[in-house]
């Protein structure tokens, strides 16, 4: 972090400021995607950059999701460091061959004749009523690839931060990111008004640059009677949970699935002796499941109960009945309640 | 047995579904008497700055230069100096050797897998002469002519064959599976058609930061049925990208005839027209047709007026792969018959034909490109061959997944090199 001027940003704006930081200090930096030039973006995070940056910079592109990540890929052979928007995570599989067999084996495969150093921006996550297009959790098919990093920031400062150092690295980054908490931090009540980002800490960020590093994971809140390992737009909905139930849980946001921060999940779990894991995407084969593996192979000594996943559910994401869907209040406490029995 | 899903009550005769044939099977015997050959000159050559539109001819006709008895003619003659004619014909009888040699190699077992380009040679040698050096290819997987055009050492190819200690890749790819950035060679990837939007990628970043390079792609005309075939011709044509498009037109993927492709209907060429950019359509068989259609398209897209994709209208006249029987599925005289010829033998007789080229010399260079592949081939086969131990340090099976390798890697490694040492002792090297 810089002794740089701080502004409060909601996660859009943390989104914007990174690429627009990497955009001035990397001529190599382009960004493009579907409506992501002149307008600015279907959910607006690149803004202005268009204008500020020029149009061979910032661009749209034909709706075409294996073309964009494909000439992405092309674009990074030749020097460039490209930062693709898919503009929901649901429209990525078109483009998911150039992403499995090219963008994530290049660098193997010619053994580093040619890199990918690519940053695929992505909304996902439901709770806006998106439906089964627009709210899936894609995460674990990304980390099932060998060859990319899968990150997932839970607050602007984290999403600046992370951003930049995805941009930064040399090989291919998905970054996906909760659309649910753009503007703010989501209990999981989606009956109570939607709070602003302005009221948080986290939406305190430099207007410069400074970056977190990849595989790192944060402890939101530390405590003795279990441990909850979280990402993206559960980290809050579980934060609001465990504070009204008034447990002493320790949260893990892990910030980046791979690289993925063991020794903070070890450290944890072998203080606590008890882990839930929370992620909004369908259950079975799940990060929860290599997560709860790695718990059981690293920990199973430690433990005091088993392991427990607070997931949504292995359905499609339902247009009418998400919020009977998604992991919310009711499910995590049952499943901290479970645990703390046993 | 199932019911029957439910029909329209109709009085029309019921539909039928085509599904494409080709015309001759194992045991028939081929006659593509109706193949239309136009003469030599019917194509006339347009300007570089040509709109599209104006040249839809070029995307159904047919271009060629040389006529079959090996005079060059038209307005498509490139007029290359004799030099440059015999270096052509070296490079692609270079490359038929390598192939035939690297062929009976998988066949002694010595490597896995193997893919000849045989009658295809000019749509690789010819086009890659006709590119400033500079220019990117990204080819799919029957190019290695633009390697042997561009100097790569043949050695260093056999290498990858034989995933040995020189493989500079470390065993990692499939034979012919190159990778070689001072050749401008994109790493070829395996998976089809997948190059063409990396290409059109590449000609952008290219365009958008003044360079003058321009990018190069090929693939079959079968995968261009992919739909990354149709990202990358939207994107070339949207953002006027510097890149040629070539469909190697060799009339099988591997057991699938053209008809599979969509050729019963148009040319492959002419898919250009839709995108509104320009199609050519050559005689992939006749050199000096490959080359001026390509160095046409490459004067275009350097001087910023966009994208060509070129259909080489060729046959291949030998199996798909090492792995394949092509009379299992295919009329055996087709090759024979074809009738556009054998590219080296129509480059050979255009040579004789000008004077600067007899028997005599042609035997010497065959006998030398000959001595050259044999002596590269033992040369390389002391460095292993596929098979008889293991050529790379069990630890490079972890480099390059990322840049710095993450705690899991690390782990897995451990326990590999574990078992490597349960199985051969604390000792083991390379062989």
């Amino acid at each position: 972090m810089t002794g740089d001027t701080m502004r409060t940003m909601n996660m859009i704006e943390a989104i914007n400021s990174a690429m627009d930081v990497m955009l001035e200090r990397d001529k190599n930096v382009v960004v493009m995607g579907e409506d992501v030039g002149y307008f600015g973006g279907v959910f607006r995070a690149t803004a202005g950059l268009q204008t500020k940056h020029g149009k061979t910079r910032v661009f749209d592109t034909p709706i075409n999701e294996c073309g964009i990540i494909g000439v992405a890929i092309g674009m990074g052979a030749y020097g460039l460091r490209p930062v693709p928007e898919i503009q929901f995570a649901d429209y990525i599989y078109p483009g998911l061959d150039q992403l499995v067999s090219e963008a994530a084996r290049l660098r193997y495969r010619s053994a580093a004749d040619f890199i990918c150093p690519m940053t695929v921006r992505t909304p996902f996550g439901g709770g806006i009523f998106g439906g089964q297009t627009h709210s899936q959790s894609p995460e674990s098919i990304m980390t099932h690839i060998c060859g990319v990093k899968t990150v997932i920031p839970s607050s602007p400062y984290d999403a600046k931060g992370l951003l930049i150092a995805a941009i930064e690295d040399n090989d291919p980054v998905v970054f996906l990111e909760p659309k649910r908490i753009y503007n703010g931090p989501f209990s999981g009540y989606y009956d109570r008004p939607v709070e602003p980002w302005s009221r948080h800490r986290e939406a305190e960020v430099p207007e410069g640059y400074y970056k977190i590093a990849l595989g790192k994971a944060a402890t939101v809140r530390a405590g003795e009677a279990l441990t909850i390992l979280t990402y993206g737009a559960m980290v809050h909905v579980t934060k609001t949970v465990i504070e009204e139930m008034g447990v002493d849980a320790e949260i893990l946001d892990l910030r980046s699935l791979l690289p993925l921060d063991i020794e903070a999940i070890e450290r944890s779990v072998q203080k606590t002796g008890r882990c839930l894991i929370v992620h909004e995407a369908t259950r079975t084969s799940g990060f929860g499941a290599e997560l709860a593996a790695l718990v059981q192979e690293r920990c199973f000594y430690h433990l005091e109960a088993p392991v427990e996943r607070a997931t949504g559910f292995d359905t499609p994401y339902p247009h009418s009945l998400e919020w009977a869907y998604f992991p919310g209040p009711i499910r995590i406490a049952t499943a901290v309640k479970k645990i703390l029995k046993d | 047995m199932a019911d029957d899903p439910p029909r329209a009550a109709h009085n029309l005769p019921p539909l039928s579904l085509h599904v494409p044939e080709p015309r001759y099977r194992p045991g028939d015997t081929p006659d593509f008497g109706d193949i239309d050959v136009p003469p030599v000159g019917a194509m006339v050559r347009p300007s570089e700055a040509a709109k599209p539109d104006d040249i839809r001819d070029l995307s159904y006709g047919l271009i060629r230069v040389l006529d079959f008895d090996g005079r060059a003619s038209g307005s498509w003659n490139p007029h290359l100096s004799p030099d440059r004619l015999l270096q052509m014909l070296r490079s692609m009888m270079l490359l038929r050797a390598f192939d035939n040699r690297m062929f009976r190699a998988q066949r002694q077992g010595k490597t896995s897998f193997y893919m000849k380009a045989t009658g295809e040679e000019a749509t690789s040698v010819a086009s890659t002469m006709a590119l400033d050096r500079a220019d990117m290819c990204f080819p799919s997987y029957r190019q290695q002519g633009i390697l042997i055009t561009r100097g790569y050492p043949i050695i260093q190819m056999m290498n990858q064959i034989y995933s040995n200690r020189g493989d500079h890749l470390l065993g990692r790819q499939l034979p012919i599976m190159y990778s070689a950035p001072e050749c401008g060679f994109f790493s070829v990837s395996g998976n089809l058609t997948t190059q063409y939007p990396q290409a059109v990628g590449w000609a952008m970043a290219s365009a958008s930061r003044g360079d003058n390079r321009i990018a190069t792609a090929w693939c079959g005309e079968g995968s261009s049925a992919e739909g990354d075939f149709h990202s990358a011709m939207i994107f070339a044509a949207v953002y006027n990208a510097p890149v040629i498009f070539n469909i190697i037109n060799n009339q099988w993927a591997i057991s699938s005839f053209s008809g599979f492709a969509g050729a019963e209907r148009t040319t492959f060429a002419a898919r250009a027209i839709g995108y509104g950019i320009a199609g050519l359509r050559v005689d992939g068989n006749d050199a000096l047709a490959v080359y001026a259609a390509t160095a046409w398209a490459a004067e275009r897209a350097r001087t910023n007026q966009g994208p060509t994709l070129i259909e080489h209208f060729t046959y291949r006249a030998e199996g798909h792969s090492t792995s394949d029987d092509p009379s299992a599925y295919r009329a055996a005289e087709e090759a024979s018959a074809w009738p556009l010829g054998d590219p080296i033998a129509r480059l050979r007789q255009h040579l004789e034909e000008i004077g600067a080229w007899d028997a005599d010399r042609h035997q010497a260079l065959y006998a030398e490109l000959e001595d050259l592949v044999k002596s590269n081939q033992k040369q390389s086969e002391k460095l292993g061959i596929l098979g008889h131990g293991m050529h790379q340090p069990f630890e490079s099976m972890f480099d390059d997944v990322f840049e710095e390798l993450p705690w899991h890697l690390k782990e897995q490694r451990e326990q590999m090199l574990a078992e490597r040492v349960a199985k051969f002792g604390p000792d083991w090297t390379p062989a």
